[in-house]
């Protein structure tokens, strides 16, 4: 035997040799079909979206798309037979000024002209009433379980209650929201005209022309906020418990040696070193719902607004803020579904569609960017 | 086993000029389950005001459980109980239900096995036990902070960077800074749960030193591993097995005449 083949290491079976490859192949090639299809996406997305939002001149941003807010799109061809598209104001100051100009195959395009100012800022509004929020609660819950809750079946049923709460699809968060923060009249507004139909109860400010009137919020800024705090409140809650546990016991024995009560140790001991964690983990949390369209669709969001919801809202300091809570409001990923699923799909439309969602995507990873770079910073800075 | 240490508490009495018991352990059973289980069985002993107090014993016999019953650091478990007897300080019921833990502890302080300072400054490690008693006068303060260090020997090597992080120190002075945290509350009572487990031996040495400065103040009960060091810092030393007290006695005579064979067999290295 030895004679014949001098190699003693030499393959014993190449049979085995070939499955051992073969699977190793399936394995990579599904995993390079993920990376695939990411990259697809986002080249796509990019190839189509970055001549909107870049230009080549100075300043090299098209800040026309950022900063008006959409309206309707017209295009026709014009007396030579050229195409030309213009948004609907710009083609009203046109007619005036060139009466005789020849006008062909004329087409209006909703929401596709213009910028994305509104759908911009309600996205952020959206997003600072869901963290603010959000955040509050998902704190104060996670301290209550992680620090004060005695480790029972109670608390273990409401971990697990919290946990479901993660796996509720979208729409029904966003049915809820309806019912319960538009719909139910158990939340009140400062208003000066009570609505007669919805108002269950109202009665006089003092020293003011308002009321308080329990009427429901309906579709607002403020119902979208919540219904989105709701819906990130499970990632939020067990981030920050993430964030506590890794607060060594050590800091709270040694507080609690000390004659620290119990707030104390939290405040001074725990607090401040899972702050860091809280926030980032929180920003990612807030992100992932930010770009949702279900839940938002029946609680805040509207396609057309003519203002920004600061510039509608009206009233003394307290009034002006109740009405600026209860505006409804356009926003991003509701935007990108109005003008993607229920215009006609036409070439014209396609610059809003992929100026729009080009933008939206950068915003997001630029949040989920920022948001790991903070907790990469705080984790080298905090050892212990 | 009570009456070993009766006669030998009184023994010592003339040497030391104190004879005032400050913690009186009578009959203290200890579970961590509602009871189910004890860990601790029994347990009766008086530990002296003044004096280094050792506890040793073979993992998991229950000397830490026992140090951490006598500033109710148990608390923190939910299902831990006291199943019988009864722990003394300064002639108080520690478990009787007016007594608040919080005060409690702030008449024995104690020290843990892994130096774990905040990551804050040196002072503000060291004000930090004043700070949550509500104490805000810079001046007590900044006095505090410089006698508690002064104490631990630590003022030295610090006193230029008391406002730098106190991680940037090395693990006997983190160790030293927690011993001078404990001691700015002013306890009477000082516990330290094998304080020296996580230094090397020479970093052990200056901490043992300390210990035997801060004797002359402060009643220091100190669990440890290392029988040596309960023989060089402690002038008694109780032998616990499997949650019993095995032997109380001067530690010169545990170590030395043991009138068990159990604690002559682990004083001896023959196992544990």
């Amino acid at each position: 035997m030895l004679e014949e083949s001098k190699n003693p290491f030499v393959a014993s079976s190449n049979r085995q040799k070939i499955i051992d490859r073969v699977w190793s192949v399936i394995f990579a090639g599904f995993t390079y079909f993920v990376l695939a299809c990411a990259l697809f996406i986002f080249g796509k997305i990019t190839y189509d979206g970055a001549p909107v939002l870049f230009q080549a001149e100075a300043p090299f941003i098209n800040f026309d798309f950022l900063f008006t807010s959409p309206q309707t799109l017209v295009e026709f061809r014009d007396g030579a037979g050229e195409l030309v598209r213009m948004d609907a104001s710009d083609f009203r100051s046109f007619k005036e000024e060139n009466p005789d100009a020849v006008i062909r195959d004329e087409h209006t395009f909703s929401y596709s002209g213009g910028g994305i100012l509104g759908p911009l800022v309600g996205t952020a509004l959206l997003v600072i009433v869901c963290m603010i929020v959000s955040l509050f609660i998902g704190v104060s819950a996670a301290v209550y379980l992680n620090e004060y809750a005695h480790h029972g079946k109670l608390v273990g049923a409401i971990r697990l209650a919290i946990m479901n709460l993660a796996g509720v699809p979208s729409i029904v968060y966003g049915l809820f929201g309806f019912a319960f923060f538009c719909l139910a009249p158990w939340f009140p507004v400062l208003t000066y005209e009570v609505n007669p139909e919805t108002s269950v109860f109202a009665f006089k400010v003092p020293m003011s022309k308002g009321f308080l009137s329990f009427e429901g919020w309906g579709n607002s800024l403020i119902a979208g906020g919540l219904t989105l705090a709701v819906m990130a409140l499970p990632v939020i809650i067990a981030a920050c418990e993430e964030s506590l546990k890794a607060v060594p016991k050590g800091f709270r024995e040694a507080s609690l040696a000390l004659g620290a009560t119990k707030w104390q140790m939290i405040r001074t001991a725990v607090l401040p070193y899972a702050t860091p964690g809280m926030l980032t983990a929180s920003v990612l949390g807030v992100t992932r719902v930010a770009g949702e369209t279900a839940p938002i669709m029946f609680t805040a969001a509207v396609a057309d607004k003519a203002k920004l919801p600061w510039q509608e809202a009206e009233g003394s300091p307290l009034f002006w803020f109740s009405d600026l809570l209860t505006q409804s409001v356009q926003a991003l990923p509701y935007h990108i579904y109005t003008v993607s699923a229920r215009i006609p799909d036409a070439d014209a439309v396609r610059d809003m569609r992929y100026g729009s969602v080009f933008v939206f995507l950068l915003l997001v990873m630029g949040f989920a960017m920022i948001s790991i770079v903070m907790r990469a910073r705080f984790r080298s800075k905090l050892k212990w | 086993m009570n009456d070993d240490s009766v006669t030998l508490d009184s023994a010592d009495a003339p040497v030391m000029g104190i004879d005032e018991t400050i913690i009186k352990i009578d009959d203290l059973s200890f579970s961590y389950d509602l009871g189910k289980t004890n860990t601790l069985r029994n347990i009766s002993l008086d530990i002296p005001a003044g004096k280094v107090t050792a506890f040793i014993g073979p993992s998991g016999c229950g000397k830490s459980t026992l140090l951490r019953c006598l500033n109710r650091m148990n608390d923190l478990v939910d299902t831990a109980k006291v199943t019988t007897g009864k722990i003394s300080i300064l002639d108080q019921d520690i478990n009787a239900p007016d007594v608040e833990a919080i005060e409690l502890r702030k008449h024995v302080g104690m020290v843990f096995q892994k130096y774990n300072p905040f990551p804050k400054s040196i002072y503000e490690n060291v004000a930090y036990g004043l700070r949550v008693q509500g104490i805000k006068n810079k001046g007590v303060l900044d006095e505090a902070v410089e006698e508690s260090l002064k104490k631990s020997a630590l003022w030295s090597e610090v006193k230029d960077r008391l406002d730098s992080s106190a991680l940037g120190l090395s693990g006997g002075q983190q160790q030293r800074l927690c011993i001078a945290r404990t001691i700015a509350v002013k306890p009477q009572i000082v516990l330290m749960d094998e304080p020296c487990s996580a230094l090397d031996p020479i970093a052990t040495a200056r901490i043992e030193e300390l210990i035997a400065e801060l004797r002359q103040e402060f009643t220091i009960v100190i669990v440890t591993h290392n029988m040596q060091q309960a023989t060089r810092v402690s002038d008694r030393t109780a032998f616990f097995y499997l949650g019993e007290l095995i032997e109380y006695a001067d530690t010169a005579k545990i170590f030395g005449n043991p009138s068990k064979k159990q604690t002559e067999d682990y004083v001896s290295g023959r196992f544990g």
